[in-house]
Order: structure tokens, then sequence, then C-alpha cells
């Protein structure tokens, strides 16, 4: 069973960066009708999301959060020992994203810096990395940064994934403190399922060439992509979700000795509202101590949770607030954190343009 | 649950407003109504009604709503 508890570490800062470009979905008509958008808007409950453009990377996203944080919380850079960067878009193949922005951030060169690519379930993952180094060290601060411009991967003609995605980034800021007492996460994986959601071409198992960037009929619906390009079988992916999300939350608050009642928040990976309001309906949860970004942001991969959490929580999470974090996703891979925020600072969110706050 | 509670229910899941438009021997993929956002719905309905959850490989071997029901059914 692997669980993880830490003691006395915890996030002291929260920062949010989006693209200035709004998507409205029910207008997003290049493609398909208003009638088909509609629908799928209906069913998935994203009314807009954020787009990014050219210009503008995950690493711009995150160091414009950063750079906020650092500033609004008066932060000695010095003090910053470690920097983990999240994403599955970041800015090359290499270098390692998390080195540029040591750099852009005006880093020392004592800072560790390394980055985890893993999906929707990866801001617990990097949590956890992030407490396990701080737990057992004398590293002062450390910056968690998780950006994705997930409206890069999929076709905008395939009509599966092509309302669903939007971008982002935050800047966490984790230290050490008694206050926070312990934190408990359930990481978890399931290789035989990396098919339901994937991006074919472009590694090194099936490297670029010019086949890989043509469009291609899909299925009996005539969607098109690339294999260059991300698919998801949805279907598949929700049936995994409900199976073990709710099972995964259910032993991990067994293993810590809590109930669903003990929590201030319950914080879910923003994938759709159909998926999330089956999961809250399936678990009889209290819809008030679920906040949502879903409408607003859309599914932005591993920034889903800390995202929502800037944007919904804000001026709320003063004093000792307990959070119950669940996220799930490409691998598969799913996570369970129970982690406590106590006088959390939250930023207000930037917006981005052109690679630059604005 | 019989099969007539069940072909309700994936009227109503399917959003096909008459159900008595619907038989046991209805081939749902056939349906105006089928697509992928109808899919979901139904994967709800299975897991919320019967605790069941069928991959979609299993899925596409299915053709009418007896089929559906009939693999909704425990041992």
């Amino acid at each position: 069973m692997a669980y993880l508890q830490y003691e006395g570490v915890g996030i002291t800062a929260l920062s949010a960066a989006v693209p200035k470009r709004v998507i409205a979905n029910r207008e997003y008509t290049e493609v398909f009708t208003k009638e088909e958008a509609a629908e799928i808007v209906d069913k998935t409950g994203i009314e807009q999301r954020r787009f990014a453009d050219q210009n503008t990377c995950s690493s711009d996203l995150c160091l414009a959060a950063a750079e906020r944080l650092i500033s609004d919380n008066g932060i000695n850079k010095e003090d910053i020992d470690l920097l983990v960067f999240i994403s599955q878009t970041p800015d090359y193949r290499m270098p390692a994203t998390s080195v540029t922005l040591q750099h852009r951030l005006g880093l020392g060169q004592k800072t560790i810096a390394f980055d985890i690519n893993l999906g929707c379930s990866a801001f617990l993952y990097g949590l956890s990395v992030v407490y396990g180094m701080m737990e057992q060290s004398n590293l002062k601060k450390a910056l968690l940064l998780d950006g994705e411009t997930r409206s890069k991967v999929y076709s905008p003609r395939d009509r599966r994934s092509a309302f669903l995605f939007g971008d982002g980034g935050v800047a966490a800021l984790i230290e050490r403190d008694p206050k926070f007492g312990k934190s408990t996460f359930s990481l978890n994986s399931d290789g035989s399922r990396a098919d339901l959601i994937m991006i074919p071409a472009g590694g090194y198992r099936k490297m670029s060439s010019a086949e890989t960037v043509v469009e291609k009929v899909v299925d009996e619906f005539g969607n098109m992509r690339s294999d260059e390009q991300g698919y998801m079988r949805g279907g598949d992916v929700f049936n995994f979700v409900i199976r073990e999300i709710p099972r995964d939350i259910k032993n991990t608050l067994t293993f810590a000795e809590k109930s669903v009642d003990d929590f201030d928040y319950v914080v879910f990976h923003q994938a759709n509202n159909f998926i999330n309001s089956y999961i809250m309906k399936k678990m009889k949860l209290d819809a008030n101590k679920i906040p949502s970004t879903i409408s607003k942001f859309g599914n932005t991969s591993s920034v889903s949770v800390p995202l929502t959490i800037v944007s919904e929580l804000k001026g709320k999470l003063d004093g000792n607030k307990q959070l119950l974090l669940s996220a799930f996703g490409v691998g598969m891979t799913w996570a369970t954190g129970i982690v406590p925020f106590v006088d959390c600072k939250i930023s207000e969110i930037v917006e981005v343009e052109n690679g630059q706050a604005v | 649950m019989t099969i007539n509670d069940f072909i309700e229910k994936f009227a109503e899941a399917v959003e096909i407003e008459d159900a008595s438009a619907l038989s046991a021997n209805t081939e749902f993929r056939k349906l105006a109504e089928w697509d992928s956002l109808a899919y979901l719905s139904v994967i709800a309905l299975l897991d919320e009604e019967f605790d069941v959850q069928i991959e979609m490989d299993d899925f596409r071997k299915l053709n009418s709503i007896q089929d559906i029901f009939d693999a909704c059914q425990k041992d």
C-alpha cells in the first residue's frame, strides 16, 4: 500500500497565471456547428477556456505566476533551494524546462531543479516529492511550478477532445513549519491503460516524420487528427475513473483515520462536469464543499487542482483548513491527498499574452 | 430490474423522449441520439444501477438494448 505521510511541511503561498485569450465554447464553431458545440457544452459544462498564443509556453505561464508569488510575498530568491517543474508540454525535449526557469527566475546555481512528466494527477505527485525533500533536509524554500498548454496538444477537428482542454500555470511556495501537521498522499499507476490517453508520435517509439504530422480521419464520425496530436478514449477513461477514484479516496481516508466530513473543501481534477458531477453524486458529497472552475477554465490537466484553489478559495483559506485533493488521468495515474492549508497566501490570477504578464 | 425498466432508464440516459419507440431489440447504435456523449450517460447508468463497468472493447460487441442488459447481469 503506497501511502506517504509527511509532517510539518505545507504550501505557504499559491499563485496562478492563465492566457489572456478566452475561447467561448458555444462560439467555437470554425469546425463544428453551433448545435454540436451547444450539445457538448451542455454535457461537459465547459463554457470557456484559455488558449495560449504561439509565443506563450507552459513555462511562461509558470514564470508569470512565480514572479507574482515572489513579489506578493517578498520572497528572497536566495532562499529558494529547490525548483520542480511539472508539465507534459515543456519548452524542449531537452534540456529540462525547470533548469531554464532557474535562470529566468534569477535563482542561484545551487538550486536543485528538475522536471516531472506525468499528467493530470501530477500536482499531487509533485507535492509529495517536494514535501519529502523538504522534510528530510535543510532546504529553505521550494517552488513547485505546474504548467500545461493542452490547447496545443489536441486536434480542433476531433470532436471528442476539441472542446475540453485549456491552458494555465501555477506556482506554489512550499516551506517547513510545524503548524502544518501531517499530510497524507496515495499515489497510483496503471500502465496497462497507457493507450487510453496518448500522443502516439513525436517521442522515440514513433519519431516525428512527414507521415506523423498528416491529419487523418480516425473514426466513423469523421473526426480528424494526426499522430502528433493527443487522443482520448473517453468511455474507458470514465469507466476507470468511476471505479478507481471513489475507492482510492475511501481507502486513503481509512488509512488516515478521517472521514469526508473532516474536510473544509474537496478539490477534484477538473475533467468535465459530467464526470465530476457523477463522482460527487456517487460518493454523496456536499456540493458546497467542492469548488469548480470547469465552466471557466475547462480541463487544464495537472494545473486544474491548484488553479481551482487559487481561483475559488482565495479569501477562504485563512486559519487552518483541511483540504482533500483528488486527481486522475493520462497514464493512467491517480492520486489522493490529505493536505492541510494554514494561512496560505493566495495571489490574484495573472493574465499572460505573448509570453509576458499583462 | 426488468428489461422494460431498463429500456426506460436507457431512454432517459440517451435523452429519447418517447421510450415506447424503443424495444429490447432496438439496435442502439442506429439511433439518431447515439454518440460519444450518449455513451458516457450509459456508462453512468450501468455503474449506478448495476455497479458494472463494461470496457469499450467489450461494449463494441453489444448491438441491442437487450445485449447491454444481459451484459450487466452478474452471475
